[in-house]
C-alpha cells in the first residue's frame, strides 16, 4: 500500500476545511444569543433552537417531509424491485430502453421535471396534494432504488436460484427464500438512499407544494430568500444531525461507499 | 411456455412501466405541447400552437445571456470539479483503510445533506460581511470587502461543493480497477511522483473523469437551489428563470419553452460527449 | 433399459450446435465421468438433464419417466454445482433442510435425515456455521449434503472439485468416491480433469465438440483410444504420422519416417495412419536390445519420475521414467529405446480408412 505524501496530505486537509466549512459556519451561527447570523457566534445560546418549537411552520413541515419521504421511497422501492428483477435477469426486446427509461429522471434537469409534474397534477387537479407529492418523487427516487437493486441482482450466482429449484422450490418460494434476502441490502440500501433524496429535495418540490403540503426544504429556502435569522440555522443544524445520524446508521449496516458507488469494494 | 416467458419481464416492469407513463413521459410531452402555446396576461394559456415562444427567447438578448452565464456556471463549475476531485479521489485510493472511510464519511456526507442547508452554509461563508471577508479584513489582506455573494464566482463556488462528490465517486470507480502494481513499477524505473500521477495515473482516471464531468456539467447547468439562494434576483440562471416565469410571471408557455430548451442543449451536450468519448477510448477501456 | 437413458440429445444455440446427438446410458448405482475439453458441451448436457436448459431434440428417460416434460424442480436430483451455490443466508444445517422443507418433511424425520447426512460428509460439528465461514472443502461437503439428502434418484455434480487447490482436491476425490458409495446414489460427474474422471468413475465418457466420442472404463478408455485426441486427452501420449503396409494375424506391419516398425493387428485399411505411444511404455536399454537408438534432448526430474525428451529418426518423443535412484542419461548423450509392438496403437488418421 502507498501511503501519500507531505503535499498529499495538505492538499487533504484543505479539501476536508472546503467540505465541512459551510457546515460547521451553519452550525456555528446556529447557538448565537444574538438576532443576526454571526459566526463565529459571539456566546452559546440555544435560543434559536427553542424558537424552532414556536415556528410550528417549521415542524409541520418536518413531518410532511418524513412522511413523504417514506411514502415516496417505499412506493419507489415496490415498483422498482420487480423492474430490476427483469431488467437483471431476463433477456427481452426492451430491456435497455426500459431501464433508460427507469434512469432517465437523472438526466432530464430537476426543474424541467418540476414543471412537468405541476402541469400533469394541475390538469388532473391534484396539485399541492400529499398524494401527487408522492407520485413524482417516486419517479424521482425510482433510479436511486433500481441501481442499488439492479447492482445486487446482477450480482447473485444464478446457479444459487438453480440449487433451490432443483431441491423442490417453486417459483414464489425461490424469490421468498433465496433471492429476496440475497437483494435485501440492496433494497434498504436502494430505500434509505431514496428516502434521504426525497427528504432533501427541492426543485422539483417547490413547483408541486401547496402551503399546506410545504416540505421542510421548501419552507427553508423561502425563509431564506426572504429574511436571515438565526432560526433557519438552527433548523438547519437539526437536518443536518438528522441526516449525520442516517449517515452513520447507513454506514454500519451498508456501508456508505457502497450506497453511493454501487458495487464495488 | 415460451409466451409465458416472454410475458414474464413486462409484467415485472408493469407497474414501474405504468407509474413512469402517467408521470414522466405524459408530462413531457404535455410541457413540450406547452411551450408552443401562447400567454396573455388578462387571457392566460392559449390552446393555439406557434413557435411565438421560442422566436421571443431566440430574439432577446436577455435570455442568451442567461443562457450563457448559466452554461459558463456549469463550465466553471465542471473545470474546478477536475482540477480538486482527480487528486482529492487518488489521495483517497492511497490512504490506509480507516482513515479512508472516515474520509469518505467527509467528502460524500454531504451529498446527503440538503443542498439548501449547504447554500445556507456558503450565504453565510461569503457575504459582504462574511465570514471570508471579515477573516481577511483581520489580516489586513484587504481593507474593503469583496464582492462574492451575488455573484457567478459564488455560485461556482458554492456548486463546487455540491457537485464534486459526484466526480470523486466517478474518478474512484475508474481508479479503483486499476492495477496499483503499475504505479510501483513506474516508480522504480525512476519516475518521479508526479511523473507517476501523470504518466501512469490520470490515463487510468480519464473514462472516470469524463464520465464524472458529464454529470457534473449536466447537474450545474440545471441547479436550481443554489443560483437561486447565491444569485437573488440579480444573477439568473435558466433554472431561476423558469421558476420566475411560472410562479411568479406565470407565463407558463414561456417558462416551459425555455425548460425545453434547457433539456434540449442538455441532452445534445450529453450525446455529443458520450460520442467523442466513445471514439477516443473505445477499445481502450472496457 | 437402463436406469438413465439419454438419446440422440442435440442442444441448438442459434446457429451454433452445443451438443450434438448424444446417447448414453447408465446403470442404477453406477459412477459415469462426462470428461472433454473446455466448451465442449458438458455443462449443457448436464443442464438438459437437471431441466434448466430444455433440449433441441432427443430424450432423457430416468427410471423409466420420460424427464422432457417434467419441471427442473420436479424431478428430484441432488445437483452439485461448480461455485457450491450455498444459500449464503442459511446456516449448514438450514441449507441441508431446505430440500426437505420443499418436500414437506419435518419434525424428527428431518432432523434425522440431517444428521444422517452432516454424518456422511463429517460436518455434523459445523452444523451452525454460515457458509461464509468455511472452507472450500468444507463448502463443496455441505453442498453434496445437501443435493444427497433428498435422496435423489441421480446425482449430478459439475466441476465439483474445480475450485479447491491440488491437495485438497485429492482428499476430496477419495471422499466423494466413499460417499457415492455410501449413498449407493447413481452419479454423473462434468469435468475437464482427466485424472479426477480416472479416480472416480465407473465408466468415462469423452466429449469433443458435442458429441460423445468414446465410453469405457478408465482402463480401456486409457489403453485403447479411439482416436489421437483421446489418446492425448487421457494421459500424455507420443502421436506420430504412419503408413500402414498390411495387417494380419501376425500382426501390422508400418513404416514410419522409412524404418519399419510392428505393432498388433488392427481392423483399418493400408494407408496413411496415426500410432500412440504413451511415454510411459519406451523404456530406455541397452544397445543390444534398443529398437532405435536417441538422442537426449532435454530431461526434467518430477521427483517420483524422471521426463525425457529424445531425438529419434521416426521424431521427437517423450518418454517417462520410474525415478529409482539411479543415475539417468543426461542431455546430449545417446541411448537406445524399446517398447512391446502390443503397446503400439494404431489409430485412423481420417474416416478413410476406417474398415
Ligand atoms: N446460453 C447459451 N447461448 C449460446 N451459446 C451457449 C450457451 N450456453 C453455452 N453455450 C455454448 O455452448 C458450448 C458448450 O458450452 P458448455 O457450457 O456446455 O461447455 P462446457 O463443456 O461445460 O465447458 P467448460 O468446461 O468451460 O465449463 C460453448 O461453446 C458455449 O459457448
Ligand atoms: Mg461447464
Amino acid at each position: 500500500m502507498n501511503s501519500n505524501g507531505k503535499y498529499s496530505l495538505i492538499f487533504n486537509g484543505l479539501f476536508t476545511i472546503f467540505m465541512v466549512a459551510p457546515l460547521v459556519v451553519v452550525i456555528g451561527v446556529s447557538f448565537t444569543p444574538t438576532g443576526y447570523l454571526e459566526f463565529p457566534p459571539s456566546g452559546l445560546s440555544l435560543r434559536w433552537f427553542r424558537a424552532i418549537l414556536d415556528n410550528p411552520d417549521f415542524i409541520d413541515a418536518a413531518w410532511i417531509s418524513l412522511k413523504l419521504g417514506v411514502c415516496s421511497a417505499t412506493v419507489s422501492t415496490i415498483v422498482a424491485v420487480p423492474a430490476a428483477l427483469a431488467i437483471g435477469r431476463e433477456r427481452f426486446l426492451g430491456r435497455e430502453a426500459l431501464q433508460a427509461l427507469f434512469l432517465s429522471p437523472l438526466t432530464v434537469p430537476t426543474v424541467v421535471l418540476g414543471i412537468a409534474f405541476l402541469r400533469l397534477l394541475s390538469l388532473l387537479e391534484i396539485n399541492g396534494t400529499f398524494i401527487g407529492l408522492t407520485l413524482c418523487h417516486a419517479i424521482i427516487i425510482t433510479p436511486f432504488v433500481l441501481r442499488l437493486v439492479l447492482s445486487s441482482v446482477v450480482g447473485i450466482d444464478q446457479s444459487i436460484e438453480k440449487a433451490a429449484v432443483s431441491l423442490g422450490a417453486s417459483g414464489w418460494v425461490v424469490f421468498r427464500r433465496v433471492t429476496l434476502p440475497l437483494i435485501m441490502p440492496g433494497v434498504v440500501g436502494g430505500w434509505v438512499l431514496a428516502f434521504i433524496t426525497s427528504f432533501d429535495e427541492l426543485t422539483v418540490t417547490v413547483f408541486i407544494v401547496n402551503p399546506s403540503t410545504t416540505t421542510l426544504p421548501v419552507r427553508l429556502f423561502s425563509h431564506i430568500t426572504q429574511t436571515t435569522d438565526p432560526l433557519i440555522a438552527s433548523v438547519s443544524t437539526m437536518v443536518i444531525l438528522f441526516t449525520v445520524a442516517l449517515m452513520l446508521l447507513i454506514n454500519r449496516f451498508y456501508g456508505l461507499d457502497r450506497l453511493l458507488m454501487g458495487e464495488s469494494r | 411456455m415460451n409466451r409465458l416467458a416472454s410475458a414474464k419481464p413486462w409484467l415485472l416492469s408493469g407497474p414501474a412501466l405504468l407509474l413512469f407513463l402517467v408521470f414522466l413521459l405524459i408530462p413531457l410531452v404535455m410541457t413540450f405541447l406547452l411551450s408552443f402555446n401562447s400567454f396573455s396576461f388578462y387571457g392566460g394559456i392559449e390552446e393555439s400552437y406557434g413557435l411565438g415562444n421560442y422566436i421571443e427567447i431566440l430574439s432577446d438578448s436577455y435570455f442568451y445571456e442567461i443562457f450563457l452565464r448559466t452554461f459558463l456556471i456549469a463550465l466553471g463549475t465542471t473545470i474546478l470539479c477536475v482540477l480538486l476531485g482527480v487528486p482529492e479521489a487518488y489521495i483517497l485510493l492511497r490512504m490506509r483503510p480507516f482513515a479512508r472511510s472516515l474520509m469518505l464519511l467527509v467528502v460524500l456526507g454531504p451529498l446527503l445533506i440538503s443542498v439548501v442547508v449547504r447554500t445556507l452554509g456558503w450565504s453565510i461563508l461569503l457575504g459582504n460581511k462574511g465570514v471570508i471577508n471579515e477573516f481577511l479584513i483581520r489580516l489586513d489582506l484587504i481593507s474593503s470587502p469583496v464582492k462574492m455573494l451575488y455573484t457567478s464566482g459564488g455560485i461556482v463556488v458554492a456548486l463546487v461543493h455540491v457537485m464534486i462528490p459526484f466526480m470523486i465517486i466517478a474518478v474512484w470507480a475508474a481508479l479503483q480497477r486499476r492495477d496499483a502494481s503499475a504505479e510501483q513499477a513506474a516508480e522504480s524505473l525512476g519516475a518521479s511522483p508526479v511523473k507517476v500521477f501523470t504518466r501512469i495515473v490520470l490515463p487510468q482516471a480519464m473514462p472516470g473523469i469524463l464520465s464524472g464531468s458529464l454529470i457534473v456539467f449536466s447537474l450545474s447547468a440545471s441547479a436550481f437551489a443554489t443560483p437561486a439562494i447565491l444569485g437573488g434576483r440579480r444573477i439568473k440562471v435558466i433554472s431561476t428563470t423558469v421558476y420566475d416565469e411560472f410562479l411568479n410571471t406565470l407565463n407558463w408557455p414561456l417558462g416551459a419553452a425555455i425548460a425545453v430548451l434547457l433539456l434540449v442543449s442538455v441532452l445534445v451536450i450529453m450525446l455529443s460527449w458520450n460520442r467523442l468519448v466513445e471514439k477516443r477510448y473505445s477499445g481502450v477501456f472496457e | 433399459m437402463s436406469f438413465l437413458e439419454i438419446k440422440a440429445l442435440t442442444k441448438r444455440f442459434f446457429d451454433m450446435t452445443a451438443v450434438d446427438d448424444f446417447s448414453l446410458s447408465v446403470e442404477r448405482g453406477e459412477f459415469v465421468s462426462l470428461l472433454g475439453p473446455s466448451g465442449c458441451g458438458k455443462t449443457t448436457t448436464l443442464q438438459m438433464i437437471a431441466g434448466f436448459e430444455d433440449p433441441s431434440s432427443g430424450s432423457i428417460i430416468l427410471n423409466g419417466r420420460n424427464l422432457s416434460k417434467v419441471p427442473a424442480r420436479k424431478r428430484g436430483l441432488g445437483i452439485v454445482f461448480q461455485t457450491y451455490a450455498l444459500f449464503p443466508h442459511m446456516t449448514v444445517e438450514q441449507n441441508v433442510a431446505f430440500g426437505l422443507e420443499m418436500r414437506g418433511i419435518s419434525g424428527d424425520d428431518r432432523r434425522q435425515k440431517i444428521a444422517n447426512a452432516l454424518d456422511l460428509v463429517k460436518l455434523s460439528h459445523l452444523a451452525k456455521r454460515f457458509p461464509k465461514a468455511m472452507s472450500g472443502g468444507q463448502r463443496q461437503r455441505v453442498a453434496l449434503a445437501r443435493a444427497l439428502v433428498i435422496e435423489p434418484e441421480l446425482l449430478l455434480l459439475d466441476e465439483p472439485l474445480s475450485n479447491l487447490d491440488a491437495k485438497l482436491r485429492e482428499e476430496m476425490q477419495l471422499e466423494l468416491r466413499r460417499i457415492q458409495q455410501d449413498a449407493g446414489v447413481t452419479t454423473l460427474l462434468v469435468t475437464h480433469d482427466q485424472s479426477e474422471a480416472m479416480a472416480l468413475s465407473d465408466r468415462i465418457a469423452v466429449m469433443q465438440n458435442g458429441r460423445l466420442m468414446q465410453i469405457g472404463t478408465p482402463f480401456d478408455t486409457y489403453e485403447s483410444p479411439k482416436s489421437s485426441f483421446i489418446s492425448n486427452f487421457l494421459g500424455k501420449s507420443n502421436c506420430l504420422d504412419a503408413r500402414l503396409i498390411s495387417t494380419g494375424d501376425d500382426g501390422a506391419k508400418l513404416d514410419v519416417n522409412g524404418i519399419q516398425i510392428t505393432g498388433p493387428a488392427v481392423n483399418l485399411l493400408p494407408g496413411k495412419v496415426l500410432i500412440s505411444l504413451r511415454p510411459e511404455r519406451i523404456d530406455i536399454v541397452d544397445s543390444a536390445e534398443g529398437v532405435l537408438p536417441a538422442r537426449v534432448l532435454e530431461r526434467i526430474f518430477l521427483g517420483d519420475q524422471w521426463l525425457f525428451r529424445l531425438e529419434t529418426t521416426i521424431g521427437n518423443l517423450l518418454v517417462v521414467r520410474r525415478n529409482r535412484g539411479r543415475r539417468e542419461a543426461e542431455p546430449g548423450e545417446t541411448v537406445h529405446i524399446a517398447w512391446l509392438p502390443e503397446h503400439l496403437r494404431i489409430l485412423p488418421q481420417s474416416q478413410e480408412n476406417v474398415a
